[in-house]
């Protein structure tokens, strides 16, 4: 256990290190460098660039940049925003409560209502229900999720009123019950998605099991078909289960870009399409590091728990 | 032994009934998405000859026109331009886009995956590790981060959603040629001496065919959603170009004065990734039998 | 008195596909009756008939067991019965076992389902059957998980999950096939020891003739669905009937055959004779003529002994 967690704990670093280098890259190597839109603006004249660029440290080789900038990261100096100066590190935490309320809940709901359903269509495969939630979870996942939110948001918040239209809250209210009301939009179209896509993958996965050989011993023994689902199905279904909520958890840091800024929902998400609008790298960079890292570690804790509910794994090297 | 009437006992067992049916109905989705895209692919094609307008004929005391009115079958916009014009020729770019976009994915996902399989060892390890960090951007974020950067073109567009999305593909055939090298027809091809090349293009890429089918047909759905996404942040084809993304983009702010202009352009989108998504889905029943359902309880 | 066990007329299909032809045939009290056949013949099929395991087929006929009609039970009534009354052994025991539940724990599910036992109750007995088994370090084993174990092994735990309600009639499907040679002489030892010793009725399903002679009482050779020929074990080695019984018996190597001559074969498959109009044997049947174009039935040509062929002396 502790080798295959230093393993994995090497190859993370080795992963993350190269998400960091092809970022930094990326950015440093674009057209017009970090400071391109203040080169646009003609009130800023020549000197204050070169001026806000030994600044930021921007006169400097990439290389040695990219080493300050890493040992920053490691050390918890993120950096400064190059807008308004404010620490990185602050800013995205900032932003981090918001993103984890909404993803949590659409998360949540998403998993509960979409392995119902799937083990529902799996265990009632080619029943006119099995064959409704295909074809509405095919439509789902096509839908673009900006329009669907802006669909939502006119019919319920500008036509019917019934709904506030984004944001997490109302300026003057703020208690629980407006904060539920602001949630239910966004949610709705998220796990709209989100359902579509546990459904689908339940139903398969459940569909692989119940045609096992050990579900027709269960049978054969006589138990209930409650238990046989309950305790001999979704068992075996877990590991599956585990390995997807494992693909799904950086959802909960990195927010969702599309559904945050169709719903002026101050998370990561709207963080980011904001800092990529102004160009702001600092903050792009500490965005993208926190979604690698949650990537990673997402894929850890799968293949950890995976290895707890199936005593036939064993953690290895791979 | 005793003749007794045989009686009909059908077991208590979720019936075979829809089987039939949802095959049938399947297949006929996959179908029905093929007309969908033969529709969109010809009417946007077509254009030049099929729309009543120009795509920026500008008319200002023909604004906003709801859609079935005169002159305008599906409405016009915020400067009077004809609605149904516009996703013709929106459509033009979104579908190529989708088009172009899979085809740089597949070649790169292919060659990616293809090759760190075949040649095993250093390049094998490099290439396939590459992947696992391309797989560490979160798709949107590294898509959106590229595009921000780049001056939007329908082939910079095309480029970037391709060389950020060919890591599955290269799974896939990363897989799939593992898992041909060591069968048995291969080492009889490789035992009579057959060179490499040729074993890939003859024996190897024939046999990783459908699924790489299957998955470019999924791809070109997802492709068209990104160009979407990309458009309505703003990243994506600049007006007064159209196309659907950016046409939502524009009528976001016009939702008020008429809901029109944003529930086409998405409906076009759904359409067609729909459509894409169901072909995908029928194909892959249909190319590989070991995908299908096994029929439970069969012959043994 | 009647049998414990009456299929009478059982039929299988899957939608126009005919997969057991109205059989029909008996199980003593205590006896061990093999039924045998090439794969895809239609046995493990007929067997999950009887468990009404059968998914998306349509059964017709009767299946008696101490005079209750099985196919006319309801679902609960018949999933009590399940593993109580007539249990199966499934031949691949290292699939059939649930691969993340203790072997202990799915042996102790099937006896707390069946018997009303408390949770050590069901422990102490679990315990004993893993002894009845032959499982050495039985404590240990109960924690163990299937791939912990060997094939032998497991079949043993299937074996005693099997026999833990002391069913009046065990369906063994193909038991020995998935194993190694030394260890299918253990198992089918096993085997007899145990239902012999609680009285226990057997249907032994196999491919194998060979474990057909050393363990049944009577047998019946199954061809494309069908019976046909059924007599004691002794009598089909001694005088078989049927051309295609005679074929299976020609076709086992004789230790005293010399190296070089060839194991006589049947011609042709049995995959395509479901088609067959009239005797289904009669595309490979050297004995064939005319009047197999109308399907025999099964005929008993000497007492105890029946055969379905038209030509047969």
């Amino acid at each position: 256990m502790l080798r295959f967690l230093a393993h994995r704990l090497a190859q993370s670093v080795v992963l993350l290190l190269g998400v960091s280098i092809i970022g930094f890259g990326l950015m440093h190597l674009a057209p017009g460098g970090p400071l391109a839109l203040y080169t646009i603006n003609p009130t800023v004249t020549a000197q204050d660039i070169e001026r806000v660029k030994a600044q930021f440290g921007l006169d400097q080789p990439v290389a040695i940049q990219y080493l300050k900038w890493a040992e920053g990261m490691f050390t918890g100096n993120w950096g400064y925003s190059f807008f308004g100066g404010q620490q990185v590190r602050e800013i995205v935490l900032d932003r981090m409560p918001a993103t984890l309320e909404l993803m949590g809940t659409s998360l949540f709901l998403a998993l509960m209502i979409g392995v119902t359903i799937g083990i529902v269509s799996a265990v009632r495969r080619n029943s006119v229900a099995d064959y409704a939630s295909a074809v509405a979870a095919m439509i789902a996942l096509s839908l673009p999720t900006f329009w669907f939110g802006l669909l939502a948001i006119y019919l319920f918040a500008q036509t019917l009123e019934w709904l506030p239209a984004g944001g997490v809250a109302s300026t003057s209210g703020g208690d629980l019950v407006d904060r539920l009301r602001h949630l239910v939009l966004p949610v709705a179209v998220l796990s709209f998605v989100l359902v579509a896509q546990w459904s689908r993958y339940t139903r398969s996965a459940m569909l692989d099991i119940l045609n096992q050989d050990y579900i027709r011993t269960a049978e054969a023994k006589g138990l209930k078909r409650s238990r046989i689902l309950l305790n001999h199905a979704l068992r075996a279904c877990l590991a599956p289960l585990i390995t997807l909520a494992g693909l799904q958890l950086p959802l909960l840091v990195g927010g969702a870009l599309v559904t945050e800024t169709v719903f002026s929902w101050p998370g990561m998400g709207l963080l980011f399409v904001n800092a990529l609008g102004m160009r702001d790298y600092p903050v792009l960079m500490a965005i993208l590091m926190v979604s690698a890292f949650v990537v990673v570690l997402g894929n850890l804790l799968a293949d950890i728990a995976v290895a707890l509910v199936d005593p036939r794994v064993k953690l290895g090297y791979g | 032994m005793v003749d007794v009437p045989a009686a009909e006992i059908i077991l208590p067992r979720p019936a075979q009934r829809f089987g039939a049916l949802r095959r049938l109905l399947r297949h006929r989705l996959a179908a029905l998405g093929l007309i969908v895209i033969g529709l969109l692919a010809i009417g946007s094609a077509g254009a030049p000859w099929l729309a009543p307008y120009q795509p920026d004929d500008i008319d200002i005391a023909q604004r906003y026109a709801p859609p079935l009115s005169e002159g305008h079958i599906l409405g016009s916009d915020d400067l009077g331009r004809d609605v149904l014009t516009r996703l013709l020729y929106a459509g033009q770019v979104s579908l190529s886009v989708g088009l172009a976009a899979m085809l740089v994915t597949v070649l790169v996902g292919f060659a990616v995956g293809a090759f760190a399989a075949y040649h095993g060892g250093w390049v094998d390890i490099a290439l396939m590790r590459l992947t696992d960090i391309m797989l560490c951007f979160p798709s949107v974020f590294l898509l959106l981060f590229v595009a921000a950067f780049v001056t939007p073109s329908l082939a910079s567009i095309a480029l970037m959603i391709g060389l950020t999305c060919w890591m599955e593909i290269a799974r896939i055939v990363y897989a799939q040629i593992l898992t041909l090298k060591s069968a048995d027809f291969i080492a009889a091809a490789r035992m009579v001496g057959a060179p490499s090349w040729r074993i890939i293009f003859r024996q190897i890429l024939p046999n990783t065919l459908a699924p790489i089918l299957v998955a470019a047909t999924l791809n070109m759905a997802n492709a068209i959603l990104l160009e979407s996404y990309i458009s309505f942040l703003g990243y994506g084809i600049q007006p007064p170009a159209a196309s659907w993304g950016n046409m939502l983009t524009n009528a976001q702010s016009d939702f008020q004065v008429d809901p029109w202009l944003a529930i086409l352009p998405g409906l076009a989108i759904t359409l067609a990734v729909a459509s894409f998504n169901f072909i995908g889905d029928g194909l892959r029943d249909a190319l590989d039998p070991r995908m299908r359902e096994r029929s439970a309880g069969a012959l043994r | 008195m009647t049998a414990l066990l009456e299929v009478e007329k059982l039929a299988v299909s899957f939608g126009t596909m005919r997969a057991v032809d109205a059989i029909s045939f008996t199980v003593e009290s205590g006896e061990i009756l093999g039924l045998v056949g090439e794969s895809g013949c239609g046995k493990t099929t007929a067997a999950l008939a009887l468990m009404r395991l059968l998914r998306g087929a349509t059964c017709t006929g009767a299946a008696r067991l101490a005079d209750v009609d099985l196919f006319s039970l309801d679902e609960p009534a018949m999933r009590a019965r399940r593993g109580s009354d007539l249990a199966m052994i499934f031949q691949d025991p290292a699939t059939a076992l649930h691969p993340t539940i203790q072997v202990g724990d799915q042996l102790v599910e099937t006896l707390r389902t069946h018997l009303n036992l408390s949770a050590r109750q069901a422990r102490s007995r679990a315990l004993d059957l893993f002894r009845k088994v032959g499982i050495a370090a039985p404590e240990a084993r109960l924690r163990a998980f299937p791939h912990e174990l060997s094939g032998g092994m497991c079949q043993r735990v299937m074996i005693a999950m099997a026999i833990a309600c002391s069913p009046l009639l065990l369906l063994a499907d193909e038991p020995t096939t998935a194993l190694d040679v030394t260890v299918q002489a253990q198992i089918l030892d096993l085997l007899r020891q145990v239902t012999r010793e609680a009285g226990m009725s057997v249907v032994l399903i196999t491919h194998d003739l060979g474990v057909v002679a050393g363990m049944a009482d009577r047998v019946a050779v199954m061809y494309a669905g069908a019976i046909v020929e059924m007599a004691g074990t002794d009598r089909l080695f001694a005088a078989p009937r049927h051309p295609y019984t005679r074929g299976l018996l020609a076709s086992i190597p004789a230790l005293d055959q010399g190296w070089d001559e060839p194991i006589p074969t049947l011609a042709g498959s049995v995959q395509s004779a479901f088609e067959v109009p009239g005797c289904r044997f009669s595309p490979r049947c050297p004995l064939a003529s005319e009047i197999c174009r109308s399907a025999p039935s099964l005929r008993e040509v000497a007492p105890g002994h029946f055969v379905s062929c038209w030509n047969a002396a």
